[in-house]
């Protein structure tokens, strides 16, 4: 393979002047985590409000929530985010549009929200999922001591689907960290972007990559164990999730 | 608030939306997940082999691929292929790769590993009493694979495996990183030649949906009968 | 035809499943072996055809010895029957096509010699009627049916019966054993394990009885039934003949 290998590049300046290559791609990690938690939390909140609609008895609500999910699963996330970025703004009312486009650090916003309400979807299947997968007996005993339906919920059902559907929501998580990426398209300069940029740059392809892997699976690594963690300690003696 | 916007762009275009993009990415969609099936059963069938080595190995290639964004791994390949390329030819500089080819090759090696785990699972759900069957019977082992036990994982996992190809077709518009005329590619490249963005991605995004749609309801019906069959 | 020595066979480490198991069975001998379960019965006779490897001691089967690593395994194994108890029909294929796969695919006949001795086999179990059906679509007692025919496809020296009724409805029994006493008549090779009594003292030649792993007990028909020499023996007879 005639490739030059030079893996010092990374101490060398960048051509933005502030700092090393190195600081590029540490940069662009950064990036990267922060809007993937931001899109996590938009994630969890969207898709438990919407798991539980799926969950609920009322045909209307499950209906809403097949929508909802529809919607967004059945269009590329790269589409979803041409849509918020380049098609809403000409779509409100002129001033609104206008406030749109010149919000500072658009890309990042966008990019949170499109990704959340993207995955939004997925973790509300895997909540209706879980809380399907509780035994009928809980919701009716819930009742039956007086609990209203969203007291239910909230101390009965979700507590308990929550730990259920834990492993999969590691992965879900994952995979949001995973999606920020899509946003280098709408100028979102994570760590992938970074990566690109070091190789324009640098015309060190393979060790831009190389460095952006690791830090992918650096990433991986640590959730991973994190997530394992929280099972453990969230874990209930003498039920399954406590192995 | 649709004043000014002209719709009529998409009907000019709609010969090289459909007859250039959308093809591109059909053909990339259903390549891929036909090599992405067949690389991902070979490495189910590496990790299930029981040789510790073998099984180590397509582990952590599995791994390995789901760990990484795709669109890190789209960059990878485009870059790493014609160097592939020349190794395998033996040429003396890193030969040229067309997009159709480098994509390609891209897909095939992300969606193997999807592909793996879900065949994985389909294999591992064949109760141990089929083989032994099939051995019984003087079956080999690679016989009893492929005439037993590969074909019942794969109509068991049919209505998964659909799926995720409904994905891929999805996932395929990430080719966009490349300036890859596919679907969206064409779409964005109308959008930005005529400044008709809001109608082209509106456009793309309601062929993206109804393509997927149907295809959803078509793997949810299937289901249906399967279930039924069983 | 099948000679059985110094059989030892363990799971893991420390727990020894088949102890020192010395036995055989002669051309056109009946041998029924019983035993309570967790005997190792079932162990034994699947090592009679290598589908279970043992450690120590060895297995000849018509001159051929099994556990002989140069041994063409898949060979050996379609020279004699084994019918499961759950039957293992292959579920994708029709009910002609599983007797012909391995007609055509090991023995390498024709597919119309397959078809035609596969008509005659299901004739002769009479399913002749269910030839194009699948095999979820026939009851438990017609699966097992198809399952001997399947077997006797092959023109096996010997058959191996692994519990062949135990998981069959009682109404269904009789119409398996039936197909089996006939085999029995004709003179095939049999080695039977099976709680059926009643077929034991209808057409063995001899019965073995074997508990913890060790054969306790093999001797003639009459003398078992008349005065099993074993204590354990006279138990399990007691209990199983008690209804």
């Amino acid at each position: 393979m005639n490739y030059n290998w030079n893996w010092h590049i990374f101490f060398e300046p960048n051509p933005t002047g502030a700092g090393t290559y190195l600081d590029m791609l540490v940069a662009g990690l950064l990036l990267t985590i922060k809007t993937a938690l931001l899109a996590w939390v938009i994630a969890l909140i969207f898709g438990t409000i919407i798991g539980i609609l799926r969950s609920l008895p009322s045909r209307t609500a499950s209906w809403i929530g097949f929508c909802y999910v529809e919607f967004f699963r059945n269009m590329p996330l790269l589409v979803q985010l041409f849509l918020w970025f380049f098609v809403l703004p000409e779509l409100l009312p002129r001033a609104a549009g206008l406030w749109l486009k010149q919000l500072p650090n658009a890309p990042f916003w966008t990019a949170a929200i499109g990704v959340g309400l993207f995955m939004s979807a997925r973790v509300a299947v895997q909540l209706a999922a879980g809380i399907g997968s509780l035994p009928r007996g809980q919701k009716n005993a819930a009742t039956a001591l007086g609990l209203t339906t969203a007291q239910g919920y909230r101390y009965v059902l979700l507590p308990m689907a929550f730990r259920i559907i834990l492993p999969p929501l590691t992965s879900e998580f994952l995979n949001t960290i995973k999606n920020t990426s899509v946003a280098i398209t709408i100028g979102l300069i994570e760590l992938t972007g970074q990566a690109r940029a070091m190789q324009e740059f640098s015309f060190q392809v393979f060790e831009a990559f190389t460095a952006a892997t690791v830090m992918y699976l650096a990433i991986n690594i640590v959730v991973v164990t994190g997530m394992r963690f929280l099972e453990r300690s969230l874990a209930i003696p003498g039920y399954i999730t406590g192995k | 608030m649709f004043d000014n916007l002209d719709f009529d762009v998409i009907r000019r275009s709609l010969p090289y939306l459909f007859l250039d993009g959308m093809s591109f990415t059909l053909m990339l969609t259903g390549l891929s997940a036909l090599g992405g099936l067949i690389f991902g059963t070979l490495i189910a069938l590496m990790r299930l082999s029981g040789y510790r080595l073998l099984g180590r190995v397509a582990g952590l290639y599995v791994d390995f691929m789901r760990s990484l964004p795709l669109v890190l791994v789209i960059f990878w390949f485009y870059f790493l292929v014609p160097y592939i390329g020349q190794w395998l030819t033996g040429a003396s500089r890193p030969i040229r790769v067309g997009a159709f080819t480098s994509s390609l090759v891209t897909f095939i090696m992300f969606e193997a590993a999807y592909f793996s785990e879900i065949m994985r699972a389909g294999i591992q759900s064949i109760s141990k009493g089929q083989p032994a069957a099939a051995s019984a019977l003087g079956l080999t082992y690679s016989q009893s694979m492929r005439y037993i036990v590969l074909p019942q994982a794969f109509r068991n996992m049919l209505p998964v495996l659909l799926t995720q190809t409904i994905v891929l077709f999805q996932d395929t518009s990430l080719v966009y990183v490349l300036s890859i005329p596919d679907f969206l590619g064409a779409a964005s490249k109308v959008a930005q030649r005529d400044g008709r963005l809001v109608e082209m991605y509106l456009f793309a995004a309601a062929v993206y949906f109804v393509i997927s749609c149907v295809a959803s309801y078509g793997v949810r019906r299937l289901q249906a009968r399967i279930a039924i069959v069983r | 035809m099948i000679e059985i020595s110094h059989v030892n066979k363990w799971y893991g480490p420390s727990f020894q499943v088949l102890k020192d198991c010395t036995t055989s069975v002669a051309k056109g001998e009946v041998v029924v072996v019983c035993g309570p379960s967790g005997s190792g019965k079932s162990t034994l006779i699947k090592c009679v055809n290598a589908l279970e490897p043992f450690q120590e001691g060895q297995i000849i089967l018509d001159g051929i010895k099994v556990n002989d690593p140069k041994t063409d395994l898949p060979k050996l194994r379609a020279r004699v029957g084994m019918v499961f108890q759950h039957f293992e029909l292959f579920p994708h294929l029709r009910i002609i096509e599983n007797l012909c796969l391995a007609q055509e695919k090991v023995l390498g006949r024709s597919h119309d010699e397959a078809v035609a001795k596969g008509d005659k086999l299901l004739e002769r179990v009479g399913l002749t009627v269910h030839a194009n059906k699948y095999p979820a679509e026939l009851s438990g007692g017609q699966q097992q049916r198809v399952a001997i025919a399947r077997a006797l496809a092959m023109d096996p020296i010997a058959m191996l019966f692994d519990e062949p009724t135990s998981a069959l409805d009682p109404e269904m029994i009789s119409e398996v054993l039936d197909v089996m006493v006939d085999l029995a008549h004709e003179g095939m090779t049999m080695m039977v394990v099976t709680h059926e009594m009643g077929f034991a003292s209808k057409v063995a030649h001899r019965v073995i009885f074997m508990d913890k792993g060790e054969i306790v007990e093999d001797a003639l028909k009459t003398d078992f039934f008349g005065s099993p020499r074993s204590e354990r023996a006279q138990k399990f007879l007691s209990k199983i003949l008690s209804h």
